[in-house]
Formats: C-alpha cells, structure tokens, sequence
C-alpha cells in the first residue's frame, strides 16, 4: 500500500509539473517546433530543467543496488542504436510535430476532458496495440 | 528567426521542468523505475500479474493532477489547433512508434538525457528531428 500511495504522488508531481511547464499545450510544443515561424524556445527550459534536476538523481541511483523502498532498481540495459530505435523514435516524432501531443501531456489533458486529447489517447493505445500484435506474430 | 516573445514563458518552463525532474529522479530512487510514460502505458497491454499496480497507481496520480490543477489554480490552456483527421494519425504515429522506440519524451527525452545515455540521445534526436520536420511539412510546405 505504501508504494501504491508514493507513486500516486509521484504521478501527481509528474502532472502538476507538465501542467505548469506548458507542455499540456499544443500549441505551445507546436511553437517549439517552427523554426520557420514564431519560435517559442520554452520547452527548452523545461528539458533543461528536468535534466538539470535529472543527471544529480540519476549518477547517485547508477551507484545503488536497491532503491530506498529496498526494492530493485529496474535501469534499462539496452544500449544498441538500431533501425527499431530510430525508425520508431523518427514515426513518433512525426506524429509530435502533426498534433503537438506527446504521450504524458496528452493524458493529462486527456483527463482533464479535451476532446482532442480524448481521441489522441485512444488512437494512441490502438497504436500500441496494434504494436503488441505485430510483436507477437514476429515471434510466434 | 522571430522568436514569439508573447507566449514565451521561460521561468514557469523552468519551473515545471523542475519537477518533472523531481518527480523522474523520486521515481528511481524511491521505486526503483523509469519514468517513461510510453513505457508505463505500454507495459499495460495487456496487464501482466504483479507489475500493473505500480503502473495503475501513477497514471491515476496523473489524471488526478489536472483535476487538483482546475480546482485550485483555474483552467488548463489547451489549445490543439490540429484537425480531427490529423488527430487520429497523430495518436496511431504516436502509439506506435514510441513503443517500437522503447520510449518518448519523458524516458529518453527527461531520464535517458539524465542517465547520460547515447542510446537515448539517438532517440531524442531522431524525434525531436522528426518533429521539427513535420512541423517545417504542415506550416510552411503544405500549408
């Protein structure tokens, strides 16, 4: 129960965050993007702050063996940058820059009852599902 | 370069990239996980004994943010200027990818950047160089 509750807060930190950095705001991640427009430069200074914050916490969990539950510290293993990576990384930007709704704000704003956001979650988890599938009959 | 000076806010940019480390850097080293939200989604389809709840708990604590948000400080500024059509690709584009990708912005954008991780930073190039093209294709080439 006490780990169901840390990562409600966790979660609720994590939103409250995306909230008040602008990222729950199309356009505004949109302005980011063009360039050739009306630049925004302030999703820079989101990144920049999480990553600032980031690089302390992360060179400290690198050192440990357990987290301070005494749990597992699950640290990804992959290393290899390959066509999976890339391709996937290029389709998921491209579809970034067409509604300017990436995964977490677009719960958010999914949960505060945007409409848009509504059909992007859905259409989203039928992507992903869709990605379940081929993996199972590129296995089986 | 015009830089949109109107809609340029880069003290509470920087206040929310701020927790949104926080709240990265709580989650290794208090639970031991990435916050990736493609990832925590993903890992849901289909729900596997034993590793939904942790999942379930923070997603749920972020649909709780923005109830706690309108409540207390006023309305989310939500504007999504994209149409219905592009909507739905978007998603399915979004979907899909972040999952053969193993991850979006918050994993290899926030806690691969952190992490220091090259295989990270090729993805967070690769989208956020997918990002900037479409949006160069849909403003000033198609539009």
């Amino acid at each position: 129960m006490q780990h169901r509750i840390i990562e409600f807060a966790i979660g609720l930190l994590f939103g409250i965050g995306l909230i008040v950095s602008g990222m729950t705001n199309p356009a505004k991640v949109i302005g980011f993007m063009d360039l050739a427009g009306a630049w925004n430069p302030s999703l820079a200074f989101v990144m920049g702050g999480a990553i600032l914050v980031g690089v302390g916490a992360f060179a400290i969990a690198r050192r440990r063996t357990t987290n301070f539950l005494g749990g597992a510290m699950h640290l990804p293993t992959a290393r290899d940058i390959d066509r999976r990576l890339i391709g996937g990384s290029l389709l998921f930007g491209a579809g970034w820059g067409l509604a300017g709704f990436c995964p977490a704000p677009a719960l958010v704003s999914f949960a505060a009852g945007n409409g848009k956001a509504v059909l992007f979650v859905i259409t989203m988890l039928i992507g992903m599902a869709i990605f379940e599938f081929l993996e199972r009959r590129w296995q089986a | 370069m015009t830089i949109d000076w109107i809609d340029f806010t880069p003290w509470s940019s920087l206040a929310g990239g701020i927790l949104l480390g926080i709240a990265a850097s709580l989650f290794i080293l208090v639970n031991g996980r990435i916050l990736g939200i493609s990832g925590i989604l993903g890992g849901l389809l289909p729900p596997r004994r034993g590793d939904a709840g942790w999942r379930v708990s923070f997603l749920l604590g972020m649909f709780a943010a923005p109830l706690l948000y309108v409540a207390f400080a006023g309305p989310l500024e939500i504007e999504a200027d994209a149409g219905w059509g592009a909507v739905v690709l978007a998603g399915l584009l979004v979907g899909i990818g972040t999952r053969y990708g193993a991850g979006c912005t918050s994993g290899h954008g926030i806690c691969g950047l952190s992490r220091l991780s090259p295989r990270s930073l090729a993805a967070t190039l690769a989208f956020m160089g997918a990002g900037f093209a479409t949006v160069y294709l849909v403003r000033h080439l198609l539009a």
